[in-house]
């Protein structure tokens, strides 16, 4: 039987990077990449969708707060005001492209929050784009 | 599963008038919307592809690739122009549902084709602020 209701939290947040793969030459990089590989900035959206049944005392699926503080630590600390390829250790060996920074976020919040309650997450890397992961490792 | 979505627009005309309908039925069931003079929207256009990650692009589907196929075989075929004059709407009215349908035939297999395992999963189309119409999966 799933889980009866859903519910989403977002938050934004600003980061500098560069697309960029380091197995690739430079000129390979922008080849692939094209302006997208010199070092430019977003300000990211992130909705976290969590997923369960209410609690039947206090009728919610998670407190807010505690769900605003596991986003706050996973997420706002390492990546807000930060340069994805130089501050963070995700992105030494892959590009950080809208899709590859969303798996970082969804694997670090299934493990900060509680089994099972993550549905999904949907980044929106500026106003046109958004990837969206659905289900366990974004697995299909 | 991963999906990837970019937004597009395109602004088009159109005329709601089925020729299964006479002139009295159309406006009834169409109304303003069946002003054989025309009328147009600014469509917004969201079309989503999943797929693996590509290790090497880091990317479902290299934006520019899409960009490029979605201006072919979309925005640039019906952007600027009045939609009742393609041949897709030959047989049938250009309501924003056969519009939205006929995205998502013309561009799912662009999109296998552009890379093995990118698949179109939605394409949603918004014909106003206030009514928008998508097919494929579900979230």
């Amino acid at each position: 039987m799933p889980p009866h209701v859903r519910l989403t939290r977002a938050v934004e947040f600003s980061t500098s990077l560069r697309y960029w793969n380091p197995d690739l030459s430079e000129a390979e990089n922008r080849e692939l990449f094209g302006r997208k590989a010199s070092r430019h900035g977003h300000n990211y959206r992130l909705e976290v969708t969590l997923a369960g049944e209410p609690d039947p005392v206090t009728g919610m699926v998670i407190d807010l707060k505690e769900l605003q503080e596991v986003i706050d630590r996973e997420v706002m600390t390492r990546f807000d005001h930060r340069d994805l390829n130089r501050d963070t250790p995700y992105f030494e060996k892959e590009p950080p492209t809208a899709e590859n920074l969303a798996r970082v976020i969804d694997r670090v919040l299934r493990v900060a929050l509680p089994t099972g309650l993550l549905y999904g997450i949907r980044l929106f890397e500026d106003a046109d784009t958004f990837v969206e992961l659905i289900g366990p490792g974004g697995a299909a | 599963m991963i999906a990837l979505t970019r937004r597009y627009r395109f602004p088009a005309a159109h005329v709601l008038r089925s020729s299964a309908l006479s002139d009295a039925d159309n406006e009834r069931v169409y109304g303003k919307c069946a002003n054989p003079a025309g009328h147009g929207h600014d469509y917004g256009l969201e079309v989503t592809v999943a797929g693996e990650v590509d290790p090497r692009s880091g990317q479902v589907l290299e934006r520019n690739r899409l960009d490029a196929l979605v201006a072919a075989r979309v925005l640039d075929r019906f952007g600027h122009s009045l939609l009742n004059d393609d041949p897709a709407f030959a047989e049938q009215v250009p309501t924003a549902e056969n519009i939205a349908l006929t995205a998502f035939a013309e561009l799912a297999p662009a999109i296998a084709a552009a890379r093995p395992g990118a698949r179109l999963v939605r394409v949603r189309l918004e014909e106003t602020r206030k009514n928008s119409f998508e097919t494929g999966e579900h979230r």
